[in-house]
């Protein structure tokens, strides 16, 4: 009895003190230096708001990051908010009834008319209601070049992708890695998804990721897309790091010329000092084409029994898309900020070729939008095989093909 | 007492029941018997029926019939998969035996700091799949391992870079595991030296035979037990090899070191399509019974007949 009553007592002494400083346990995969420093953006702005942040940083890239937070929601041990990429991943998590509806805070903070491009806040909605905030717009189609690389190698910086190519035997000669790749699966694809808008335009890229046309996947513009691939496979060739940072170290340190990397790469730029125009310069679109995908990151709030937390959650909803915090998170993370009406003037020259980009409306729905993590997964297998080995671009076409017809 | 004086036909009626002879242990043993049962009998059964469906995030019964089987083996990285460790097995399976069994012959020859030697080589096994996987992948990396040591010693031409071959790369992970393993193999093959009798020895050499034939032709037939104690061991660790695969390559070069297992969980979880990994992961128990059931009819089988 007396044992009881002491845990009671003690039950009662935490439920008090949590009602005034609510603890929310946030997991997210921002592990490199660069996204670390913009996730404290977050967790300062809500720690200053009289709540604790409980950071659950989960190391090793979404892949490894994924299957344990879907697994803690599944099993009944919910975090209070996690980051994921919005899209497909959550639909069946939604659909169970294991994601809190943000609908009210969504019409209260008007998020219908402030978040640009639309299509962000589509991804997060499902028959209607709202379950994600969208934080920030990553693009993928970018090519990171290293000023030092081409000043050893005696050649000038390309504008393009077709240039970098033409360059790169003057890089090989000087003893440098022409273009510096992670083995990493999803580093594969994304490299194979710019080279696709650059190469294939948005026609074809749209009929096949969007539509599942796999004719055209199969066809002449997919053709000379996996050539290219071909290609950049052997300028990569002796790459042998594994994160995608590793090989942005690469490029900081002048020992590669170039990455083929998303728009996150900048934070890394950032965190080592580099200034653009100066020391690196970076070509979206690969300098071909125009384009950006707006995929990005969104925080999802899994359903809480306890209405102190849920009251909690929605709060930090609220918080996550106000104006300051968006544009000191995405600063310091080299992202687009997800509001058309905030003020970015302290943005680098990157950034702002990015907003230009997305202002004129040269944007597209990301692949993590149109296509389940099956077939992405499927993909990528197929790119780390592809890349990494010596397939011929036909086969290589021919399965990318039966991928497309086969998935929903 | 009683029972024995009782007349034939009184014993015949009270004879027990067998169910309820050791009725205290049987009841002892009900919740183990139940674990088994539910635990691991009924979610074979749940994730075998689960495998004939379309889930994907959660688990749902919309039967597919055979399509996900079908997919399975139209996929270049399970067929990659199932050849690496079929490769991985045949070699680690006789590589640690026989280095197990020498290591374990080497230190029965009364040696000094015998002692030390044991521990020098059962340690490995006190670390973690990880460990040993992130260790080696450092020691076979060509920029800060082994490689660029001997060249550092001035063989400037020295390559050895396996794991960043396509070719090779299985072979890497084999020295790692073999390096992990084989010290455990070596004290179970010791302990069944050290069951061997003095005498047998003595009797050897009585009659002249040299000690490489007798181990061959006296000593290993005699420790068959320790022998199948060994090879379940070494089997259960290589259907299961995951852990070290993810340290030490994660499935690359591309997908040239994926092992069955990581082809399970990845797309369970990563892909989100459970019917996908179920098919894969009943794949893997229908190819561990192939070899068992004939194995344990062989062994059990025939032991109760004769």
């Amino acid at each position: 009895m007396k044992l009881t009553t002491k845990l009671l007592a003690a039950t009662c002494i935490v439920s008090a003190s949590a009602a005034s400083a609510i603890e929310l346990e946030v997991t997210h995969w921002w592990t490199s230096g660069g996204e670390a420093a913009a996730v404290t953006k977050f967790a300062e702005a809500w720690n200053a708001t009289g709540n604790t942040w409980l950071d659950g940083a989960i190391a090793g890239s979404g892949g490894t990051a994924r299957p344990i937070i879907i697994s803690r929601i599944l099993g009944g041990d919910p975090m209070a908010a996690t980051q994921l990429n919005h899209g497909r991943q959550a639909e069946e998590l939604i659909e169970a009834g294991l994601m809190l509806d943000l609908t009210e805070v969504a019409e209260a903070g008007n998020w219908a008319e402030i978040v640009n491009p639309p299509s962000l806040l589509d991804s997060c909605t499902l028959d209607g209601r709202i379950y994600c905030v969208p934080v920030n717009i990553h693009s993928t189609q970018w090519l990171w070049l290293s000023h030092a690389a081409y000043e050893t190698a005696g050649v000038p910086v390309p504008t393009n992708w077709t240039e970098f190519v033409d360059t790169a035997p003057a890089l090989r000669e000087a003893g440098l890695q022409p273009l510096a790749m992670g083995q990493q699966g999803w580093q594969q694809n994304l490299a194979f998804g710019a080279i696709t808008l650059a190469v294939a335009g948005l026609e074809p890229w749209s009929e096949v990721t969007i539509n599942k046309n796999a004719e055209v996947a199969a066809g002449p513009e997919y053709a000379a897309v996996f050539e290219a691939v071909v290609d950049a496979r052997e300028l990569a060739r002796g790459s042998n790091v594994q994160d995608w940072n590793q090989a942005t170290n690469m490029v900081i340190t002048g020992t590669a010329g170039a990455q083929l990397m998303g728009d996150w790469a900048q934070g890394e730029f950032a965190v080592a000092g580099l200034e653009e125009g100066v020391d690196y310069s970076c070509l979206p679109g690969l300098g071909l084409n125009a384009i950006l995908d707006t995929g990005g990151d969104a925080f999802y709030f899994p359903v809480n029994r306890s209405p102190e937390i849920t009251a909690a959650q929605l709060e930090l909803a609220a918080l996550l898309i106000s104006p300051e915090v968006q544009v000191d998170f995405n600063l310091a993370k080299g992202s687009l900020p997800v509001r058309g009406d905030i003020d970015m003037a302290s943005a680098n020259g990157c950034m702002q070729q990015g907003l230009e980009i997305l202002a004129s409306g040269g944007v597209l729905p990301s692949g993590d939008q149109s296509l389940t993590p099956d077939s992405q997964t499927q993909i990528e297998d197929l790119m780390a095989e592809f890349w990494s080995g010596s397939m011929s671009a036909a086969d290589a076409q021919a399965r990318y093909a039966s991928i497309i017809a086969s998935a929903d | 007492m009683t029972t024995t004086l009782a007349p034939p036909q009184a014993r015949a009626a009270k004879r027990p029941v067998r169910l309820f002879r050791n009725l205290m242990s049987k009841i002892a043993l009900v919740p183990m018997i139940l674990t088994a049962l539910v635990i691991f009998v009924g979610g074979t059964a749940w994730t075998v029926v689960y495998s004939f469906t379309n889930s994907r995030l959660l688990p749902r019964l919309e039967f597919v019939g055979f399509d996900q089987y079908e997919r399975l083996w139209s996929t270049a990285r399970w067929i990659v998969s199932i050849q690496n460790l079929a490769l991985y097995g045949f070699l680690s399976m006789i590589l640690s035996l026989v280095i197990g069994f020498t290591l374990a012959a080497l230190l029965d020859r009364k040696i000094r700091f015998e002692g030390a030697f044991r521990t020098i080589f059962l340690y490995p096994f006190a670390l973690s799949f990880v460990v040993t996987g992130v260790a080696w992948q450092w020691i076979l990396n060509p920029d800060f391992g082994l490689q660029n040591l001997v060249r550092e010693w001035g063989w400037t031409s020295f390559t050895f870079n396996p794991l960043n071959d396509p070719d090779t790369v299985m072979f890497g992970l084999l020295i790692a595991g073999i390096w992990q393993g084989s010290g455990l193999i070596m004290c179970i093959m010791l302990a069944g030296l050290r069951g061997i009798d003095e005498d047998i020895w003595k009797a050897a050499r009585v009659d002249g035979i040299g000690t490489v034939k007798t181990y061959v032709r006296i000593i290993i037939p005699m420790m068959r037990p320790v022998f199948v104690t060994a090879l379940v061991l070494i089997a259960s660790g290589i259907i299961k090899l995951y852990d070290l695969v993810v340290a030490q390559t994660n499935g690359g070069p591309g997908i040239s070191s994926e092992v069955p297992a990581k082809y399970v969980i990845d797309y369970m979880f990563r892909a989100q399509n459970l019917g996908q990994g179920f098919a894969a992961s009943t794949m893997m128990l229908v190819s561990v019974l192939i070899i068992l059931v004939p194995w344990a009819y062989l062994e059990f089988g025939g032991k109760k007949r004769g």
